[in-house]
């Protein structure tokens, strides 16, 4: 079945999108003299958001939550129309895999860059999918993908596939109304929530079950068709590592396809993408996503109609432009290249490419995701085949409604150590400050000794878990060096003549107060005791608001970003890639400084929307007991009571905005 | 310029042996300094108990960081409060300096509140007034810190007493100047004390520790019979609340700090300063070259004999810019040092010796002076004299007249000067050098330095020929071992009172400095007369009363 399509030549283009994917987008249609033209929401015309800046034309398409934004395709079409735009490029996300938008692109005589919709359809739904596969002899995992969406058929089918096994929204992407049952117990309950889940989130509340595949990798196969009968696949991607389903880290070659057997393997994988990309006429770039076990073999999981946040790995291998692959296709031209053979001695000589997705999410706090405004985005120097996708800017606000990813950090090396390594210092070097994020986690996930000796699958993080996520006291090192700096800091000279008294510092890191003595030694030098640890550090130098210090043989750099920058100081340090959390407390007075560590005061873990309230004033709490719910990034975070009191104050309604912070519900101790 | 060729050595012996010598000295100094500090420190347990910072963590907190601060009189009071060399506790009960509180240069005193509960020690009160006046003349704010018993009664003297109303008369004169004027209570500040807030501009008082009242407890219930607690009667809380003493009331030790750097912060008080011209910024920024010579090497420079001579040339070449110095009438009564330097970038004359004031000498030097005047140039007076020549020929030549010339132009010179006492400092050179009495902006001692209207040798020896003169008019024998004893007594006596740490605890200067330091402090001192020369104030007739 060919593709319907009608391609046509256009010269200007818009992109249904925005952050990092948008601005890749755009460098690419630029490269190729084309014309951009940028669709952005209230949030972003607040946050004066890079991606409408840099396109040659900007349209506003309304609000800031996506379903008024960048879910609109009414408005979209509109601002292609408005913005004088031929084809629409959907990135990844929002409306990318949604056939109803790339009709009504195609209806309104644009060019769709991307998938015929009847393909992005039969993709669409995952029982369909399945079904497809299965059909053209794909292999597919053991489960129940069929119309019939009875309790007791599903039951049934439950049972004949044995446990554990997955319920997944047929209509769902990325992770969500996903859910592992261990046991059969479990399955009413957990198949209540995902149908629920479903529906909340695709608007259907169709399942499939999956038997699930322990501790599999994830491997995917990246395939390209274009309007003239050819498919071809540019190798794997292994995007093993994964928290709640979400990608991690994604890398290429796969380190479980290595040598002949893995070269073999491949090669298997890849026609078997090809024949599915074949079957349902797909045009464009499309991912078949496998699970792959430890005896070599792999199971269809879906197909993903569109380009991939990982995309930068397979063109770190071949040196493809894959944005440009799916311009090309969508004029109507024939692929770049489609020397399979060639295409693979690309890809198995390019050496090895990773990449991590920086979040804004904390990884200390279940990954709840964070927003708030960036008090510093500094990446490292130029360093060869470091790449870096990102949409962020000091100063600018990172909105609530959106996905948490911030940038992609990719390397790319002769071998796989080299990229790791590569990655992991320019993840030290970056400095990210105003909010947490997973870079610290990122960095120490691909330190890992699992991790690094390529043996990480799908349980990854829950294997590794603690391991992975720095200690939770910041430690008299840390916190010496850290007061120490921050004294330097605030020194706008450094005198040979400062005084020499031993100054009596109390500076709050990550909600624990320490006492430091600092003495002041000649030549710029610094005796910081806490706790009956001593250190010497001396002034090295401060850049901006970056201070070093010389700590034994080694130079220590701390960077500072301050949200606060009257007394009591208030802000954020990173030091050897993590971030701390910082306040200046040596001029409060002791019971202020206690009182603020105090829980009479609830704050919102992060900015979102009241979505639930669980309690009223006078209430009687324990810890733990959830008091409201507030939704942010499509997910829903209950705020608990941190000790026992009782409910003083109510201080939101249900369906509020609140940023991160607020405070939501005052206590009174028992 | 040529570049100044030097004659020293530091692989020399005596090189060796002078620094080693003036490095002692230097050592004696400081182990008294900090000795005060670690009898002040060993309060801590019980100042941690109180909730209460020491006097020195004050100050600490208070200082910009990382900016100048010069703490002034250290060693004031040295072997007043007991005779036992190893016993003494230097500082007179309070620690003063110059540093800056949010930015604004000012004068920090503070009662150094953990030795003898704070109260007023020997010289104390005249480290006070000294402190009071650099502020007044140098247009500086002054913040006190105040946790003191008092006047130290069983030490009473009645002209103590009397010559202590100087603190409270200078506080009133701040004030009236147009300078600020602020006081933190972080305890006791009773009795006469309590006129330290209630003549302060600001008074900022920390609950629950703070005291000012005229009498307390005891003496109200002894003179009428009234019983009443602290807090009724001086707390915190009350002043703040009640009697309006107290401007702001904080919560603690630091919070007290806090709002102090707060209250000069607000004070914006910079912005009526004269800007300095972009050109001269520069000359004082990145254009100042640190000296060609080390000043590492000062130590060794000089002589540890006062008799042995130095070419003073290089000491002035460790401590001026770029070792540049144009040297004034270099030919002209040579043994008299005079020229101009710049030091951080600040213009100065400096004059110093290379030998006794000779007629010739002091002519120069007078013309100097005058010539500094009529430019504006700050002069430095680096003190090593054995004083003025005597001797037939020059008392013919007309020393004194010219001597007094001189004393004339030191005297009324119309620009700051500053003295460092780098060695000798004998008979009326002391005067014509500018010492003490004829009031430098600041004068700063080197540990190696000497002062007395003559060697005690020489005082002793001439005891002894008048002495031997009286016995032979009367034709009487000599009693050698009486003279012997005598000689001696001379000596003892003149050695005793003739030391850097002699005369610094008799505030006869304003520190003991590390001679390598000296480029610094008079940098400091410099920007601070500048600074003071750019100001100008907006005095009151009366100074701020509170309602």
């Amino acid at each position: 079945m060919r593709a319907a399509t009608i391609a046509m030549k256009f010269n200007t283009l818009l992109i249904a999108n925005r952050g990092e994917i948008a601005l890749r987008v755009m460098r690419t249609a630029k490269r190729m003299g084309l014309a951009t033209v940028a669709v952005y929401s209230d949030a972003d015309a607040n946050a004066n958001a890079l991606h409408a800046r840099a396109a040659d034309r900007a349209v506003h398409i309304g609000g800031s939550l996506p379903r008024e934004s960048y879910l609109n395709i009414g408005a979209i079409i509109s601002a292609a129309q408005v913005g004088g735009a031929q084809a629409v490029h959907p990135g990844y996300g929002f409306l990318a895999e949604n056939a109803a938008f790339a009709r009504a692109v195609i209806d309104a005589g644009l060019v769709w860059v991307g998938p015929p919709p009847l393909a992005m359809e039969s993709m669409g739904n995952k029982a369909g999918a399945k079904r497809l596969m299965k059909a053209a002899g794909v292999p597919c995992i053991p489960g129940y993908d069929a119309v019939d969406q009875a309790d007791a058929v599903l039951t049934e089918a439950a049972v004949a596939i044995g446990y554990p096994l997955l319920i997944k929204a047929a209509a769902g992407g990325g992770g969500r109304g996903m859910r592992l049952v261990g046991a059969h117990a479990d399955f009413a309950a957990a198949l209540a929530t995902a149908r629920s889940e479903a529906q909340h989130a695709f608007g259907s509340a169709e399942v499939i079950l999956e038997k699930a595949v322990i501790e599999p990798r994830h491997v995917e196969i990246q395939i390209f068709a274009d309007t003239h009968g050819n498919v071809v696949h540019l190798g794997e991607r292994d995007c093993s590592v994964q928290r709640r389903h979400q990608k991690v880290i994604e890398e290429a070659p796969s380190p479980a396809l290595a040598g002949a057997a893995g070269a073999a393997l491949r090669r298997r994988m890849g026609a078997m993408a090809v024949d599915a990309a074949r079957a349902i006429g797909y045009v464009g770039a499309g991912t078949i996503e496998c699970l792959l076990d430890a005896e070599g073999n792999f199971y269809f999981m879906e197909m993903n109609t569109r380009l991939q946040v990982e995309h930068p790995v397979t063109e770190a291998l071949t040196g493809f432009d894959l944005v440009e692959w799916q311009l090309r296709v969508a004029m109507g031209e024939v692929l770049p290249v489609n020397d399979q053979a060639d295409i693979l001695r690309r890809f198995e000589s390019g050496g090895h490419a990773v990449e991590v997705r920086l979040c804004a999410e904390d990884p200390a706090q279940q990954f709840l995701p964070q927003s708030g405004r960036v008090l510093v985005w500094q990446v490292p120097g130029a360093c060869a085949g470091l790449r870096i996708e990102a949409a962020l800017e000091t100063g600018m606000q990172v909105p609530p409604f959106y996905d948490s990813m911030l940038a992609k950090v990719i390397a790319h090396g002769r071998t796989r150590d080299e990229a790791r390594e590569c990655l992991a210092r320019a993840l030290d070097d970056t400095v990210l400050l105003g909010f947490a994020s997973n870079k610290a986690f990122l960095a120490a996930c691909l330190r890992n000794q699992r991790f690094a000796q390529g043996q990480a699958t799908t349980a990854f993080i829950a294997q590794e878990g603690a391991a992975l996520l720095a200690g939770a006291d910041a430690g008299a090192n840390a916190a010496t060096l850290i007061a120490t700096a921050l004294y330097a800091w605030r020194a706008a000279v450094h005198s040979p003549l400062a005084g020499r008294y031993e100054l009596p510092l109390r500076v709050e890191i990550d909600e624990t107060v320490y006492a430091i003595s600092l003495k002041p030694l000649v030549g710029n030098g610094f005796k910081a005791s806490s706790a009956g640890e001593a250190y010497e550090y001396w002034f090295l130098g401060r850049s901006g608001n970056a201070i070093s210090l010389r700590s034994g043989p080694d130079r220590e750099t701390i960077h500072f970003a301050f949200s606060e920058s009257r007394d009591p100081l208030a802000g954020e340090a990173q030091w050897r890639g993590r971030r701390y959390v910082v306040r200046d407390l040596t001029l409060v007075a002791a019971q202020t400084a206690a009182a603020g560590a105090g829980d009479a005061a609830v704050k919102a873990p992060m900015a979102g929307r009241v979505v639930a309230i669980h309690v009223k004033s006078g209430d009687t709490v324990v810890k733990g007991t959830p008091l409201l719910v507030l939704e942010a990034m499509k997910m829903e975070h209950p705020v608990t009571a941190r000790g026992a009191g009782t409910v003083a104050a109510l201080l939101v309604e249900a369906g509020a905005q609140v940023s991160l912070g607020q405070v939501v519900v005052r206590m009174h101790a028992p | 310029m040529a570049a100044f060729e030097t004659g020293i050595k530091s692989s020399d012996t005596a090189f060796a042996a002078n620094r080693a010598a003036l490095l002692a000295q230097l050592d004696e100094a400081r182990a008294l300094e900090r000795r005060t500090a670690e009898k002040s420190a060993a309060a801590k347990p019980l100042f941690d108990k109180r909730g209460q910072l020491l006097p020195r963590e004050r100050i600490a907190l208070l200082l910009d960081p990382g900016a100048p601060f010069i703490e002034l009189s250290a060693l004031a009071g040295y072997l007043f409060d007991r005779p036992e060399p190893d016993q003494s506790i230097p500082g007179g009960g309070s620690i003063s300096g110059i540093g800056f509180v949010s930015g604004v240069r000012c004068v920090i005193m503070a009662s150094d509140s953990a030795i003898e509960a704070g109260s007023i020690r020997p010289m104390g009160q005249e480290k006070m007034i000294r402190a009071q006046m650099i502020a007044l003349e140098n247009k500086l704010p002054y913040v006190h810190l105040v946790q003191s018993a008092g006047a130290n009664l069983p030490q009473y003297k009645v002209e103590g007493f009397v010559r202590g109303g100087a603190i409270f008369r200078n506080l009133a004169r701040l004030s009236a100047a147009g300078l600020p004027v602020v006081n933190v209570v972080h305890g006791s500040s009773t009795a006469g004390g309590a006129y330290m807030p209630g003549l302060s501009d600001v008074v900022i008082m920390v609950r629950g520790s703070a005291r000012a009242f005229l009498a307390g407890p005891p003496l109200l219930k002894a003179a009428t019979g009234e019983i009443a607690t602290e807090e009724e009667m001086g707390g915190a809380e009350m002043h703040a609340s009640v009697s309006g003493l107290g401007e702001y009331l904080a919560e603690d030790d630091r919070d007290g700090i806090r709002l102090a750097r707060e209250v000069m912060a607000r004070l914006d008080w910079n912005r009526h300063l004269q800007p300095v011209a972009e050109s001269t910024l520069r000359k004082r920024g990145a254009d100042a070259q640190p000296p060609r010579l080390p000043a590492e090497e000062l130590p060794g420079v000089m002589p540890n004999d006062p008799k042995k001579p130095v070419d003073m040339h290089e000491v002035i070449a460790r401590i001026v810019d770029d070792s540049d110095f144009l040297d004034f009438k270099a030919l002209y009564g040579p043994a008299t040092v005079c020229g101009h330097a710049s030091i951080e970038g600040y213009p100065a004359g400096i004059i110093t010796n290379n030998g006794p004031l000779d007629p010739d000498g002091a002519n120069k030097a007078t013309h100097f002076i005058q010539a500094c005047c009529q430019s504006g140039t700050p002069i430095i007076y680096l003190q090593n004299t054995t004083g003025y020549i005597v001797g037939k020929a020059y008392e013919q030549g007309g020393m004194i007249k010219h001597g007094s010339k001189m004393i004339q132009a030191v005297t009324n010179a119309t620009v700051p000067q500053f003295t460092i006492m780098c060695g000798a400092s004998f008979g009326a050179g002391n005067y014509g050098m500018c010492g003490r009495a004829y009031e430098p902006r600041f004068l700063f001692s080197w540990p190696n330095a000497r002062t007395a209207v003559m060697g005690g040798e020489q005082a002793a020896m001439v005891m002894r020929i008048v002495a031997e003169g009286g016995a032979k008019r009367k034709g009487e024998v000599v009693d050698e071992a009486a003279l012997a004893a005598q000689e001696q007594k001379i000596i003892d006596n003149f050695e005793r009172q003739q030391s850097a740490i002699a005369t610094s605890a008799r505030l006869l200067d304003d520190g003991i400095i590390d001679p390598r330091d000296t480029r610094a402090v008079l940098g400091f001192v410099l920007a601070t007369v500048d600074e003071a020369a750019r100001r100008t104030l907006r005095p009151m007739q009366f100074g701020v009363a509170r309602p």
